[in-house]
């Protein structure tokens, strides 16, 4: 055990296995308390959803975006990022500086870079499209950014904000995600292993509601206000005319600028953003589903993507050369299939289209009160006395 | 008067007979409201649900793995003596029978690790070929004379006046799947038969854990179905370091470039993927499918600054940067958009002009002599120097040829520890040959394939498990006919793997495993079983209480006036009667 604490560099975040054959050397395992073993997880994924959409609510897509900045800064990659907006604001008529977001007043800081990767877009962002990422039963024609692949050792972080109430979070203004399908779509993750660790963040009104249902293991949350309580948004920008940040987000991500990729800052000190004088609401967290102690979790096991390395101290000793590869003869009637383009606007085919056969639906209130209307008029003219026996 | 009586009493029957008729309407309303309204109403909005083969899934809970392989031990003429060859033993079976704790839906997984060990003496042709003069040699030449099926192995014992072994060197385990012995003049002169094989069951039994299966690979295996038991520190980083079993892989070959202005790389990557790599991978094709691609990358960094170190007037970087240079490497390598297959990325990085020679420098600031590193379930990266190829007058850019076999030395390397080979150190006093030209020895793949298939077998039950639970607790979901042979076909298909596996037939047991693996998946996430059907009790009540409500109390309230009036009758009846 002396030998591990000699070894161990004071910042040395990753784990190093020394293998050689030849000699009788031992394995020296070497990493900072056990992180290797204690965090488990190999890569990192991230699902960053925004879900209510209209000019003024500007403030919940610069949330968004701040998060996603932040995770990229931090080292995960865009293949790993399922990144839902819900409308678009940069390129909305009302935003009088397009292709912008912001997320400090005066303008400071444009969230909206040049690489942003917006993987479901507009009315994409559904609650059915939402479980089906994180269950993974995508239709097959789904594209790989589209999709969690993530395995079972994968730490996700997920974040969500909109608008939501007790035990229900509101998407696209008609819809709404309740906190039971949360959390079964969670357990079924679980029972797939689909994760290692979920750091689930939820910035809305009641947002504590949202976390009170989940009985899967390995999941940490945290939310932005309890049950009760609104979320507020922080501060408006005169030019642009919509508050463009909530609060919680705004101190989490003032929090998160001072991380970089090596730091060792821990889950408790995010418990601790935002509080009550700041706030006005009082984030809440939840981590009795979680396995390991918050004090040793280290916030870039879920924000950033450190990989852990090992030295490759074998090489295969290859003897043979290179095989020449056969140069095929070019024949002169080689096939070659012609490709072109399908007819984009099958003229022909839409003015002899028949009109789709749309299914039955029984009738609904209009028709039924109607009917309830005549049948009252029928009786009342031709007897009211049938009615009497019944009333 | 009397008219006036008769009159009345048209009257009251009338009104009385006008009663009847609409007590009897209200009768046979509510009769057909209940004898047909209620039953059409639960068919029609009841939800397809396909038969699913539940008594076996539950079955298939209690998971009960019986492992076996075939070791046949085989006597060389000076080991044992005439007399003893006459009592040799036809067979003999080795029974190992472990409980691992289970998570919640796979209870038990009870492993019975068996090995079936036919005695035998050797032939004149194997007398021969032990005669060779150098272990490799003796090897080849036994492979020639008799192939063994893949999961079985063959160990020969030879005696210690043989000169194959170097002297400090008991065991010799070959590249295909035999493994020679060398038992000592002690442990079999004037020893009995019995005692010669109990002096060798130890050391068969460390052959075994070294070539074939082992209660920890096992263990190991099923890493992710099993409590969570930080014993083996090793086991588990090798589990977190290979990729998970998956029907297929991508491995992408990509050279970094990021000075093409100095130098012009060429690479034969062609060639060197059909000469190194495509060998391995064909002798992998059972595992899964291989796909390759490679690429060319310009003006990309490594993201990391390389210290100058002026002992060794060269850059190094040490193993804590590491870490840090994947990320920013890794938004720029492309991926298969249209496969979810797992990736593997093999980086060649040949530096700048400015940083050249940059070496990799381990903790103890000793360079690392491959100058490569890996990282677990992504893929490794290698640094090649070009230093040597310009002096100072040369004229830029440099075209480079790259040595192919060195670089396709050091990935095949990589290649394996990310596949799972592992490997161990093996006992004191063995010697293992080095993997031939494909990179894997035939043991190490009969090795890879117990794991796998057991991984499979382990995945596919709890899938099978999960999904049965799944679709009990939540009644509302549609199960398509689909799916309930995809199900099917699944049980099926896991209930042939573990009778395979049982016997020993380890290449068919991969195949039913995979079979099982794959119709388990496609049924958990068929995209039709999302379950948006999530009613709580009071929305329940919402919807069906306007749409009934209208329509059942005058019902309600005609049969309660009925009731109320034959309970008056009644009393007017008894009334009457005192």
């Amino acid at each position: 055990a002396e030998w591990i604490h000699r070894f161990s560099l004071p910042t040395c975040p990753l784990l190093a296995v020394l293998h050689n054959e030849n000699t009788n050397f031992i394995r020296i395992i070497v990493s900072i308390a056990g992180q290797f073993f204690s965090s488990g997880h190999t890569n990192n994924w991230a699902v960053l959803v925004c879900t209510s959409r209209f000019w003024f609510n500007y403030r919940h897509v610069a949330n968004t975006l701040s998060v996603y900045r932040s995770v990229k800064r931090l080292g995960i990659p865009d293949s790993h990022i399922v990144l839902m907006l819900a409308d678009d604001m940069a390129c909305n008529h009302r935003n009088p500086k397009p292709a912008t977001v912001f997320s400090h007043k005066n303008m400071e800081l444009n969230v909206y870079g040049d690489d942003v990767e917006v993987d479901y877009r507009g009315y994409e962002v559904t609650v059915e499209n939402f479980l089906r990422v994180l269950t993974g039963r995508l239709p097959p024609s789904t594209p790989r950014s589209k999709r969690l692949l993530s395995d079972d050792r994968s730490n996700i972080l997920i974040y969500l904000t909109g608008h939501g109430g007790n035990g229900f979070l509101k998407f696209q203004d008609s819809e709404e995600i309740s906190n039971v399908e949360l959390a079964d779509a969670f357990e079924q993750m679980w029972q797939k292993r689909r994760y290692n660790e979920l750091l689930f963040i939820i910035d809305t009104c009641q947002g504590a509601s949202m976390y009170e249902r989940f009985y899967s293991p390995n999941i940490m949350a945290l939310a932005s206000s309890q049950v009760g309580e609104d979320s507020l948004s922080h501060q408006p920008d005169l030019a642009i005319g919509v508050h463009l940040m909530d609060r919680y987000t705004f101190y989490m991500l003032e929090f998160l600028e001072d991380i970089h990729p090596a730091s060792k800052t821990n889950m408790n000190d995010l418990f601790k953003v935002c509080p009550k004088s700041q706030c006005v609401s009082t984030p809440g967290h939840r981590t009795d589903l979680f396995l390991r102690d918050p004090g040793s979790v280290l916030i870039t096991d879920f924000f950033g993507s450190v990989r852990k390395v090992e030295l490759t101290m074998d090489a295969i000793n290859l003897t043979d050369p290179i095989k020449q590869m056969e140069e095929n003869p070019v024949n002169g009637e080689e096939q070659k299939e012609v490709y072109s383009y399908a007819d984009q606007l099958p003229v022909s085919e839409i003015i002899h289209q028949k009109p789709k056969q749309k299914d039955w639906h029984p009738p609904d209130g209009f028709i039924l009160g109607l009917w309830t209307l005549i049948l009252l008029v029928f009786f009342k003219t031709y007897g009211i006395k049938h009615l009497k026996h019944i009333f | 008067m009397q008219h006036d009586r008769h009159r009345c009493k048209c009257v009251t029957q009338s009104v009385v007979t006008s009663l009847d008729i609409s007590r009897l309407a209200a009768l046979s309303i509510a009769a057909v409201v209940i004898i047909v309204g209620v039953p059409l109403w639960w068919r029609t909005t009841e939800t397809y649900r396909a038969w699913l083969p539940v008594s076996q899934i539950k079955d298939l809970a209690k998971l009960q793995l019986h492992l076996s392989a075939d070791v046949e031990v085989v006597f060389a003429r000076g080991t044992v003596t005439p007399e003893q060859q006459k009592k040799v033993p036809l067979t003999q079976t080795q029974d190992e029978e472990h409980a691992v704790d289970g998570d919640l839906l796979v209870q038990f997984i009870i492993l019975r690790l068996q090995n079936m060990k036919p005695y035998r003496t050797a032939t004149i042709m194997e007398e021969d070929a032990l005669k060779k003069p150098t272990a490799a040699e003796a090897d080849l030449s036994l492979h020639m004379l008799s192939e063994s099926p893949c999961g079985s192995l063959v160990v020969y014992v030879i005696p210690e006046s043989s000169s194959l072994l170097p002297e400090d060197v008991n065991v010799y385990i070959g590249q295909r799947r035999t493994a020679l012995v060398r038992i000592s003049a002690q442990m079999r002169v004037g020893k009995t038969l019995e005692q010669l094989l109990a002096q060798l069951e130890p050391r068969i039994k460390q052959v075994l854990q070294v070539m074939s299966f082992s209660h920890t690979d096992i263990t190991v295996a099923l890493s992710d179905r099993v409590r969570f038991r930080p014993g083996n520190k090793e086991s588990i980083a090798d589990s977190m370091r290979a990729f998970k079993s998956s029907p297929g892989y991508e491995i992408t070959f990509s050279l970094l470039n990021p000075d093409p202005k100095s130098h012009q790389l060429h690479w034969d990557i062609e060639g060197a993927v059909q000469t190194y790599i495509q060998p391995l991978l064909t002798k992998l094709s059972p595992l899964a499918n291989f796909s390759i691609d490679s690429q060319t990358l310009y003006y990309t960094m490594l993201g990391v600054t390389p210290r100058f170190d002026s002992s060794l007037e060269a850059y190094t970087l040490n193993a804590d940067s590491l870490a840090h240079v994947i990320n920013p490497v890794e938004a720029r390598l492309g991926s298969n958009a249209a496969s979810s297959n797992p990736v593997l990325n093999f980086l060649l990085y040949v530096p700048d002009i400015r940083h050249s020679p940059l070496y990799i420098h381990d903790h103890r600031k000793q360079e690392v002599p491959s100058n490569a590193f890996h990282s677990p379930r992504w893929g490794g990266i290698m640094v090649y120097n070009v230093n040597g190829f310009y002096g100072s007058e040369t004229e830029f850019p440099v075209h480079v040829n790259i040595n192919m076999a060195k670089v396709m030395g050091v990935f095949l390397a990589q290649l394996r520890l990310l596949l799972g080979v592992q490997s161990l150190s093996p006992p004191p006093g063995f010697l293992v040959a080095p993997c031939g030209s494909t990179g894997l020895a035939d043991w190490e793949l009969d090795r890879l394939m117990w794991s796998r298939s057991v991984e499979n077998i382990a995945t596919a039950t709890t899938t099978i498990t999960s999904l049965a639970q799944l679709l009990d607790q939540i009644g509302n979901i549609v199960i398509n006919d689909n799916i309930a042979q995809q199900v099917s076909s699944a049980v099926t298909s896991l209930q042939l793997a573990m009778a395979e596996l049982e016997v020993g037939n380890l290449g068919f047991a991969l195949q039913y495993s995979k079979e099982a693996i794959l119709a388990s998946e496609k049924a958990f996430f068929d995209p039709s079983l999302l379950h948006l059907l999530y009613f709580p009790d009071d929305q329940k009540f919402a919807i069906y209480i306007p749409l009934f409500l209208p329509m059942c109390v005058p019902i309600l309230l005609s049969m309660l006036k009925i009731v109320s009036e034959v309970r008056q009758r009644r009393r007017e009846k008894q009334a009457k009667k005192e």
